[in-house]
């Protein structure tokens, strides 16, 4: 996994809520049996109408925005626990999302394949879509470390929360696999002694 | 202070903590298919990990299979490519693989707990967020995405946060008609999609007590769509017989001792729930959703909200309904009786049983699609099949089917379809359908009337 510390980078401002998974990456583009390749399809019914046509009122299309920061509506990822979703956001070359609400097996995913999946308020978030939008050239700046989140050349920051053990793995670019594999010891003295 | 059924069940497999962060969670189960495991294995096999426990995986075809003509090769080459690399990849590993046209196979959260797998108190994971289903026997069991996959391979256990506690209660007696469908299709209008995110949800109540174990896995099986990892129910006799005799259920004195030890399991008096809901069960009514997403219900009787807001405005524009609006004699053209949460015996028997003696509406595809092959076999042995027959319903083979858009069964552009699937998203059972969510006795209603009708006024 790569690492990540901070992101100072430019955004693309999705107000749209509830984004679903079915969303993210259709359930047809699942038949891969590897991770590559999954932004193609990122947003795909959304970005290009049924006759394959590229739609222009869609704000991936739209050349004046662009960035490896995703600023999306309330109720981010609910759905299918399809880590495609992660893979195409990741692939198509975001490296964080905001959102006032995460669901839970997206946000694993995302934390699994080091993206940041960055919580605000509902009032910062709403400030965060008015002022890209009006200004496509805004910087946002994402620093780990610290678990801010702000606007440059402006007062407008906040604060968020994630798992300690899992920003440490972020940071150091870690797995969970390299933790379980080595502490098999534990896991086999578990298994000698369950008590169900 | 006492202990939830979550609790215990959690408690007893916490192998250790890693200070200030997550547990080591032991697993006792892990289903596998074939569109969420490939690229695990992939992960595996570049890292020279091996799998740990394989006789601790039971792996199954079903999201991408064809319903019809299984005994022939399937035809869209990535399908067969991802079912090939399946069968290869468990081969090489030693896992039991049901695939397809096997008398066992069917859908993950369908042929597991038929096969006895699931059991109460285990801790129970698969790459598919319905794997709360099986929560139904009282286990811990949820859903889990693909790098979580490699890791259960690689050490049978995961990383993880003890979510808080929720309990829905439901008590009273349900009205005529209402299903078990209904039941959480109301609880999730109610609370919302996202009420449940970060929690383990609890079902008591008398109204779930007295449910079979297939109506407790409708329950169940649609927790997430409420946000919720899981959802789970305690055991009691009625869990018990369904597992006793099972091909995996354990046998004799074993059987006997665990059931011992399941009965442990219920929660506490005393225990206390980081959140509670409680509703009656006479303010139930069979339910239709009108959106998309599973919050988006009413009762079939009832007419669609107003409200401003503009993802909601969003969401009926793509349905192409109209805000205040009723459902009832909406013509629908595509109905799909199966899926996860409805495509157990007892779905079809309710469907068959409102079917006898009708036809099906001329305008009407009506897809009848089993849960696992042995559904399918217990359909046929009932004479259900001669009934949809006679009614000019199309049984096919078992599988995920029309539920997700993935395989060969897709509605077209523009076409509503009453489902008693679980999720109404957009695109979800292909691009540009519009997904109405309803239980096996609405759909076989819509399907035999060609329109929605208040099914309440119809019964008795
Ligand atoms: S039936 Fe639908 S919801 Fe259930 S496992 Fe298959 S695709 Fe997922």
């Amino acid at each position: 996994m790569e690492k990540f510390t901070t992101l100072k980078s430019k955004a693309i401002p999705l107000n749209i809520e509830n984004v679903d998974t079915d969303q993210i990456i259709p359930a047809r583009f699942l038949k891969a049996t590897d991770r590559k390749g999954f932004g193609d399809n990122l947003f795909r019914d959304w970005r290009y109408h049924k006759d394959g046509s590229v739609n222009i009122d869609f704000i991936l299309n739209d050349a004046q925005y662009s960035g490896k920061i995703l600023v999306a509506g309330d109720n981010f990822g609910c759905g299918s626990s399809r880590e495609h979703a992660a893979w195409a956001i990741t692939d198509f070359g975001f490296k964080v999302v905001v959102s006032s609400f995460f669901a839970d097996i997206f946000k694993g995913n995302a934390l699994n394949n080091g993206l940041l999946p960055v919580q605000v308020s509902k009032a910062f978030l709403s400030d965060l879509l008015q002022i890209i939008a009006s200004n496509s050239e805004t910087e946002l700046l994402v620093d780990l470390e610290n678990q801010t989140i702000s606007v440059k050349d402006s007062d407008l920051s906040e604060k968020f929360e994630i798992d300690a053990y899992k920003k440490t793995c972020m940071i150091n670019g870690y797995d969970d696999i390299d933790y379980l594999v080595n502490n098999k010891k534990l896991i086999e003295a578990f298994e000698a002694q369950k008590i169900y | 202070m006492g202990k939830t059924l979550f609790d215990k069940v959690w408690d007893a497999h916490v192998v250790d903590a890693i200070d200030n962060g997550p547990q080591i969670l032991y697993i006792d189960k892990h289903l596998i298919h074939e569109v969420t495991s490939p690229q695990a294995f992939n992960e595996l096999e570049e890292r020279g990990i091996p799998v740990y426990r394989p006789n601790q995986i039971v792996a199954t075809a079903d999201h991408n299979t064809p319903t019809l003509n299984q005994d022939q090769p399937i035809k869209d080459e990535l399908s067969r490519k991802q079912l090939e690399q399946l069968s290869k990849n468990c081969k090489k590993n030693n896992i039991t693989l049901y695939q397809l046209g096997h008398k066992y196979n069917g859908i993950v959260h369908v042929m597991a707990p038929e096969l006895g797998v699931t059991q109460p108190g285990l801790t129970m994971v698969c790459g598919d967020s319905h794997t709360s289903t099986h929560g139904a026997f009282g286990a811990i069991a949820f859903g889990i995405g693909t790098s979580q996959v490699a890791q259960v391979f690689a050490s049978q256990c995961l990383l993880l946060t003890k979510p808080k506690s929720l309990r829905v209660s439901v008590n009273g007696k349900l009205k005529a008609g209402v299903l078990p469908k209904d039941v959480i299709l109301y609880i999730i209008s109610k609370l919302g999609t996202n009420s449940g995110t970060g929690y383990f949800c609890e079902y008591a109540g008398n109204v779930f007590e007295d449910m079979s174990m297939e109506g407790r896995m409708t329950v169940c099986n649609m927790s997430i769509e409420m946000g919720a990892r899981g959802g789970m129910i305690a055991p009691d006799e009625t869990t018990f017989s369904y597992v006793k005799g099972r091909e995996f259920a354990p046998k004799g004195e074993d059987f006997d001792k665990k059931v011992a030890y399941w009965k442990t399991l219920p929660t506490d008096e005393d225990a206390v729930f980081d959140q509670e809901y409680s509703f009656a069960a006479e303010d139930i009514e069979p339910m239709i959703t009108y959106g998309t997403n599973p919050g988006m219900g009413i009762k079939i009787s009832e007419t669609i909200p107003v409200n401003d807001n503009p993802s909601f405005k969003k969401s009926l524009a793509y349905m192409n309904f109209e805000a205040g609006e009723s459902l009832i004699n909406k013509p629908i053209n595509f109905v799909f009786i199966g899926s996860c949460t409805n495509s157990r015996i007892e779905d079809f028997r309710v469907a068959a049983k409102y079917i006898k003696g009708k036809k099906k509406a001329d305008n009407v595809t009506a897809w009848l699609v089993p849960g696992s092959k042995q559904v399918e076999h217990q359909i046929i042995e009932e004479g259900l099949k001669t009934i949809f027959d006679d009614a000019g319903f199309e049984l096919r083979q078992p599988g995920c089917s029309a539920c997700l858009a993935m395989n060969d069964d897709k509605i077209p552009q523009g076409e509503y379809c009453v489902s008693t699937s679980n999720r109404n998203f957009e695109g979800r059972q292909g691009q540009g359908s519009r997904t109405i969510l309803a239980s096996p006795l609405v759909a076989a209603a819509t399907a035999v009337e060609g329109k929605i009708i208040d099914i309440t006024k119809h019964l008795n």
